[in-house]
């Protein structure tokens, strides 16, 4: 069993080393591109460390940015989450509210979270009203879909068996309904943070004085590749360590089911 | 004690006169006809019956989940209009909840009705031990066997202490052998917490061992065809001559479908 772990952890590194390597081989031995276009991963490295003290060329350090950029998407993730989830949980639950806040709701659905930057940062200016504002429209949408589709998996026996024990239409919808849709509602969650992390980015390279998206808009500008990759190192990192809190979460919250 | 209105003493529920017809595009499809029956207190009433002969859909009505096209249920005397905590039922299909533990699915009555968890937590002990599962209150429903899984229907049921208790071919879904075990199981509860019960079920076998009486319908439309009082001395034995004639006779008198 652990030499089976042992191999396959192997199998994950040699990916990541190859591709290292790879990169390398094409920038600096073969220099196919030039340093400025595509820096070797040994500059990037530099660069990423050299980035947690050095506030330059953008005026903040790599964790001030990334404080930065998270402070916005979670202030819009959480908004989404407060308003999409009960809200999805409603309409599945009462064909009235459905009937009121579907029309509306389909109507936004389609519009990505990005067509809503130029509005917001109109409406809000640059801070951080704006681009919470724009994770919020991208992230409330999977909240109410995914928690709309679980209430739907209720089983009639379930409520059946819950009427037989005498439970109220209040009981069923919170000991029996919204316990069926914990899985659909936890993949909202998740679905959604994926895209409060690719809203805030965006959000930041049209518009911000501070964030990864920011300080990646800002290199290109200047032509500092090496940031520019530290920055989407940074994204990448962040959205890794998030979306695996949330997987503690939800096996924590799901134990059993399986 | 009360009188119900048929004017007999002591009948826990009763229907009269009861038929059930579904409606489709195709016209309407007469499942029940014109059934009067009465279940008398502590009583072990089998209902008996070929194929998809309407049993569920006249436990359905009985129970209340469902409503009589003409015809009337008591319960206790009062007419049934909707399921109630005093009718409980265990469905072939379990319906247990996979998000709760056994614990959690055998105390959902009392804790749906309010109890205090000293309380519930004592009546879920009781009903646990009753049926066996002593030591499994806090594992989940899907590590569970077939036959664990129906113990733990049948304590669910009981725990909330209803005043009849429908079963709905409770164990069409397991092996012989765990059937054989189950069928013991049920007498040996039932003789513990003596309790009125009424059994669906297409297995004579099943109904001779467990039943007091044993009402045999027809083919759809289920109407009441005879009535068997069972009167073998408990536990019965599946291989002894009177078993076996009473066995021949009911299944001579059934109707033979496909």
């Amino acid at each position: 069993m652990n030499r089976k772990l042992f191999l396959h952890l192997l199998i994950s590194i040699l990916s990541v080393i190859a591709f290292v390597g790879i990169w390398h081989l094409f920038t600096a031995v073969l220099r196919v591109v030039s340093v400025n276009t595509l820096p070797d991963p040994m500059k990037v490295f530099t660069s990423f460390i050299k980035k947690f003290s050095n506030p330059n060329p953008d005026g903040a350090t790599l964790l001030q940015h990334t404080a930065a950029s998270l402070q916005v998407a979670l202030t819009g993730y959480f908004y989404a989450l407060i308003i999409g989830i009960p809200l999805g949980i409603m309409m599945a639950w009462n064909k009235y509210i459905d009937r009121f806040v579907r029309p509306l709701f389909d109507l936004l659905k389609p519009i990505p979270g990005v067509a809503w930057i130029p509005l917001m940062i109109v409406i809000f200016g640059l801070g951080i009203a704006s681009k919470a504002a724009v994770v919020f429209f991208s992230a409330v949408v999977p909240c109410v879909l995914n928690s709309y589709t679980g209430i739907k998996q209720t089983k009639d026996v379930h409520l059946w068996v819950a009427r037989t024990f005498g439970a109220s239409h209040h009981q069923k919808l919170f000991t029996i309904a919204i316990p069926t849709a914990l899985p659909h509602i936890l993949t909202g969650v998740r679905v959604a943070l994926g895209a409060a992390w690719v809203a805030i980015v965006a959000a930041e390279l049209l518009g911000a004085t501070r964030g990864l998206g920011f300080m990646i808009q800002q290199s290109r500008g200047i032509y500092r590749t090496d940031i520019i990759i530290v920055g989407m190192l940074a994204i990448g990192i962040c959205g890794g360590i998030l979306t695996s809190i949330l997987t503690i979460i939800s096996n924590f919250l799901l134990k059993g089911r399986r | 004690m009360r009188v119900d209105s048929t004017g007999s003493v002591d009948t826990v529920i009763s229907c009269q006169r009861v038929s059930k017809e579904f409606s489709s595009k195709r016209g309407t499809t007469k499942v029940i006809e014109n059934i009067s029956l009465e279940v008398k207190r502590n009583e072990f009433v089998v209902l008996f019956g070929p194929g998809q002969c309407g049993k569920t859909t006249l436990m359905n009505v009985l129970s209340g989940l469902d409503t009589a096209t003409s015809g009337t249920v008591y319960s206790l005397g009062e007419k049934v209009v909707r399921p109630g905590a005093e009718r409980g039922v265990v469905f072939q299909s379990m319906a247990l909840f996979p998000w709760l533990t056994v614990r959690g699915n055998v105390a959902y009555g009392p804790k749906a009705r309010g109890f205090e968890k000293s309380v519930w937590i004592e009546k879920s002990d009781y009903y646990i031990n009753l049926v066996g599962l002593k030591g499994f209150e806090d594992s989940y429903i899907n590590k569970l066997s077939g036959g664990m899984k129906q113990r733990v229907g049948i304590a669910r049921a009981y725990c909330n202490e209803p005043e009849v208790l429908f079963m709905d071919e409770p164990f069409s879904a397991l092996d012989a052998q765990t059937r054989y075990l189950m069928q013991e199981e049920i007498m040996r509860i039932w003789s513990t917490e003596k309790r009125t019960i009424v059994f669906i079920t297409n297995n004579i076998e099943e109904a001779v061992y467990v039943a007091d009486r044993i009402i045999l319908l027809t083919n759809c439309p289920a109407k009441i065809k005879k009535e068997y009082h069972i009167d073998l001395p408990r536990p019965r034995d599946y291989t002894s001559p009177e078993f076996l004639s009473l066995r021949d006779e009911i299944s001579k008198n059934m109707d033979r479908t496909l």
